[in-house]
């Protein structure tokens, strides 16, 4: 039945420009994907860690500027992703050692600090960054000799991306080491004294989330061929998390949701309603308090109640927004 | 040697002495159990032991092994294992699962991010098996969510033993059971073979007694009295500290 | 640039910052939960002056009565949304971060995107001179203003019960409980308080700074630097480290422009990284 379910997914998904013939709706279709991979890369750390992070969006963004970067300065497009990927792993790694240094609410107040820096970087740092007017690229790389510069082309570059990245994440979370994560999210104590080095698999964890968020990123620079400070203002992580916590941490359909939902209400809102951040943050809101679990988990439990089935699940933690304080150690 | 030797053991929060001169030594096989009244800084001798607690000054051997600078959770993998007074599982997964992290804890494949844990045909029989030896094998794929009090302390004890350790720490293993439940705990105990050494820290005074070869009573973070059985049960200051009250 | 102004201009934004941020760190330090709505409250006071003034309303009044409205949302805001989530301090985090987005929307919505600038009152206009140099009076009056409401909070704290229960509740908040103090009733007071304390401000850095969408995003970050710096809970702490960041933030932005909000944040970084607790503050994990 989910094998099925699946297939048809992915049928769906595949020939979407077919049947969407307006490239708006494709263009849709497409940040939805992209935001679905930096979602799913924060799941790692929010929901399978436990430890919430606001400051995502600077290694999205350090990832994007860092590519725009070295494709300007003439290197191909190979070069500069494997460049912008390294550096984003580099300072993922940095953000890691600082942000371990605290758990729970300090883990989050680190993060904070370290995008603030990032943006600051970004918006001041003029003979870098080009400050508030962003940096552009004229191009959009061409595997194979594809070319990616239609709606169409770059709906599937970005299908592909969006592919792999669930294949990845789904088998890590199956694997050991997605048990021993989630372990440490529960009882990191206990996990210590069974012999699980908890600092080291967080750093981990986090160096992964960081990846993905990464090529997030480059797939946000060549969607819109741009960047500016925008994209890694705390506005930005706020909106990413919001897309984990509205889909559900638990699963692997959450974060895809979230995004869904998110980047849906984002454009459909916006030619309805004149204000999207209200909505946002009025969504935010109403999702903490009434439905902490997330939208998807609610659904589930629906479903398996209609269904009366219980299928195999991933464990499903406490709320992320109603976890404890001082959780770790 | 012994199979645990502390030395000498103090820690102090601020002014607060909880652990005063604390020595111990447990023989291999033994099954010596800790008592005295609240606060008498049992659970903390216990997160000394395991490392979760920094001593301010003295030892804790091994089998010889000094473990003052070995982290916590390299003393497991060096053989000691502990139980928790509050129920520490892992809510939302099966009893199997639990004791597989346990399992898993010990292994090198606890770092492998691309086989299935559902695959490992080894470590999920090693489970079951853990899950046997308490009696739980029925509910393996049962959620814990779903499971009682008690079963979920056999549970707690199941994860103990499924590290094989060398010494087991038991913290208060018979807390809120239920009399049918603690003579199965009790049977359980009497069940473990004599290589593994067991230290327990209890207040049920009639199970910990039949279980107990030696005792060490605490009383305000220091050893009080300590010795054989008969010896402790017989000593006037035992009496006045905690049988009488 | 001439130093001594410069000097003078960090010193009466760091006064102005004080205001901000003494209520974020009183609620911090009660509540345990960093207020991101605290920008916005500040903005939107801000705004309230803006309106009131142009009703004919005189600046004092407008800035009190601009407190004054903050300060009855702060008590809605606690009331209604965080005290549905007792002790889940990150999922109040949350709700303050969605609420912060909201206020600042229905800011835009309200008074539009250009910025306004509110007129500095009459009794204060031109320039004194101190030391034989020549200083705006209005900074010299933020400055003035800062210390007062900086008598009065430590007044109020050490000096009443009010300020007795809060201290106690920052302390210990179970033992608080404990002894028969309202904690809920005063974590209303305090929301407001600091609620309050915030639109108050925002009305008074009104003729500096202008008030313009994207206000709160600009003030909040410095406000948290200031209490990480200064530690929660810390009324002292708030009060030098508001002048720290004062003088940090625009010397930075004066010398290192490029660099103004790595200067900023890298000792916020530091101090978070190496003692938790902050420079003067208990800890607050």
């Amino acid at each position: 039945m989910k094998r099925l379910a699946l297939l048809l997914a992915l049928a769906l998904l595949a020939s979407l420009p077919l049947w969407i013939g307006n490239s708006y709706y494709i263009n849709v279709a497409t940040q939805v994907l992209l935001y679905a991979v930096f979602a799913l890369g924060l799941n790692v750390i929010v929901g399978w860690a436990g430890l919430v992070s606001l400051g995502h969006a600077g290694l999205f963004g350090i990832a994007a500027y860092a590519g725009a970067i070295l494709i300007n300065a003439g290197h191909g497009h190979f070069l500069s992703i494997v460049g912008a990927l390294s550096v984003t792993l580099g300072v993922a790694a940095l953000f890691a050692v600082l942000a371990l240094r605290g758990t729970g609410l300090g883990f989050v107040m680190i993060t904070v600090a370290l995008g603030q820096i990032v943006w600051g970087v970004a918006y001041r740092w003029i003979s870098l960054t080009n400050g508030d007017n962003g940096v552009s690229i004229t191009s959009r790389p061409a595997p194979f000799g594809l070319s990616l510069a239609d709606a169409d082309g770059f709906y599937w570059a970005t299908l592909v991306v969006f592919l792999v990245a669930v294949l990845t994440i789904a088998v890590f979370a199956g694997s050991p080491f997605g048990a021993s994560l989630r372990g440490t999210r529960d009882q990191p104590r206990r996990m210590n004294t069974l012999g699980y080095n908890v600092w080291l698999i967080r750093f981990l964890a986090f160096l992964l989330s960081g990846l993905w968020s990464g090529v997030a990123g480059l797939l946000f620079l060549y969607y819109n061929q741009f960047i500016s400070p925008q994209a890694v203002a705390l506005t930005a992580s706020a909106e990413v998390l919001l897309m984990v916590i509205a889909g559900g941490t638990a699963t692997l359909l959450g974060p895809i949701a979230g995004a869904l939902i998110v980047v849906v209400i984002k454009n459909v809102a916006s030619t309805y309603v004149e204000r999207w951040n209200f909505v946002l943050g009025a969504i935010f809101v109403a999702i903490v308090i009434l439905m902490p679990e997330g939208l998807v988990p609610g659904s589930v439990r629906l479903w398996r109640r209609w269904v009366s089935r219980r299928g195999p699940r991933l464990g499903e933690p406490a709320p992320v927004a109603a976890a404890q304080p001082g959780n770790g150690q | 040697m012994s199979a645990l030797e502390v030395r000498d053991l103090h820690k102090s929060f601020g002014g607060l002495r909880v652990t005063r001169a604390v020595t111990l030594d447990a023989e291999p096989g033994e099954r010596r159990l800790i008592i005295g009244p609240n606060g008498a800084g049992k659970t903390t001798l216990f997160n000394l032991i395991t490392g979760e607690l920094k001593p301010d000054s003295g030892s804790i051997r091994l089998f010889g092994r000094e473990l003052t600078r070995v982290p916590s959770r390299r003393r497991a993998h060096l053989g000691l294992a502990r139980t928790y007074q509050i129920i520490t599982l892992f809510p939302g997964e099966t009893l199997l699962h639990n004791v597989m992290l346990s399992l898993l804890g010990l292994s090198a494949l606890r770092w492998n991010s691309f086989r299935r844990l559902s695959r490992q045909a080894v470590l999920i029989e090693a489970g079951r098996r853990a899950l046997e030896r308490v009696g739980l094998q029925h509910m393996a794929e049962r959620p814990l969510a779903d499971t009682a009090y008690g079963e979920r302390r056999r549970v707690e004890i199941a994860m103990g033993l499924a590290q094989n350790p060398k010494v087991l720490l038991l913290d208060e293993p018979f807390a809120g059971l239920s009399i049918d439940e603690r003579r199965d705990v009790q049977g359980l105990l009497a069940s473990i073979p004599r290589d593994v050494t067991i230290v327990m820290i209890e207040h049920d005074m009639d199970v910990a007694l039949e279980f107990a070869e030696r005792i060490t009573v605490l009383h305000f973070g220091e050893v009080v009295v300590e010795g054989s059985r008969a010896e402790v049960v017989a000593h006037p200051r035992t009496r006045e500290i905690y049988l009488g009250e | 640039m001439n130093l001594w102004l410069l000097a003078a201009n960090s010193i009466a934004f760091g006064g102005l910052l004080f205001l901000l941020s003494s209520g974020f760190a009183l609620i911090f330090g009660l509540m345990r939960i960093p207020n991101l709505t605290h920008g916005s409250l500040f903005m939107l006071g801000a705004y309230f002056g803006v309106s009131l003034i142009a009703w004919g309303v005189g600046f004092w009044p407008a800035a009190l009565a601009g407190g004054l409205g903050v300060a009855v949302l702060g008590g809605l805001i606690e009331r209604l949304l965080l005290r549905r989530l007792p002790g889940a301090e990150l999922a109040q985090v949350l709700v303050t971060l969605g609420l912060s987005f909201m206020i600042a929307d229905l800011c835009l919505m309200q008074w539009g995107g250009d910025p306004i600038s509110i007129e500095t009152p009459d009794a204060l206009k031109g320039a004194s001179r101190v030391a034989g140099v020549a200083f705006p009076t209005y900074r010299l009056g933020v400055i003035v203003i800062a210390v007062a409401f900086a008598a009065a909070l430590w007044l109020m704290l050490e000096r009443t019960r009010l300020g007795a229960m809060i201290r106690a509740g920052v302390d210990d908040p179970v033992m608080a409980r404990a002894v028969g103090i309202r904690v809920p009733l005063l974590f209303t007071i305090v929301f407001c308080l600091g609620s309050g304390l915030a639109g108050f401000a925002g009305v008074i850095g009104g003729p500096i700074l202008s008030v313009y969408p994207g206000l709160d995003q600009d003030m909040l970050p410095l406000a948290l630097v200031v209490v990480i710096l200064g530690g929660s809970g810390s009324l002292l702490g708030s009060f030098v480290g508001s002048f720290v960041v004062g003088l940090l933030y625009n010397f930075g932005q004066a010398l290192v422009p490029e660099f103004a909000y790595v200067v900023l944040f890298l000792p916020m970084l530091v101090v978070l990284v190496v003692r938790p607790a902050g420079l003067f503050g208990r800890s607050s994990q």
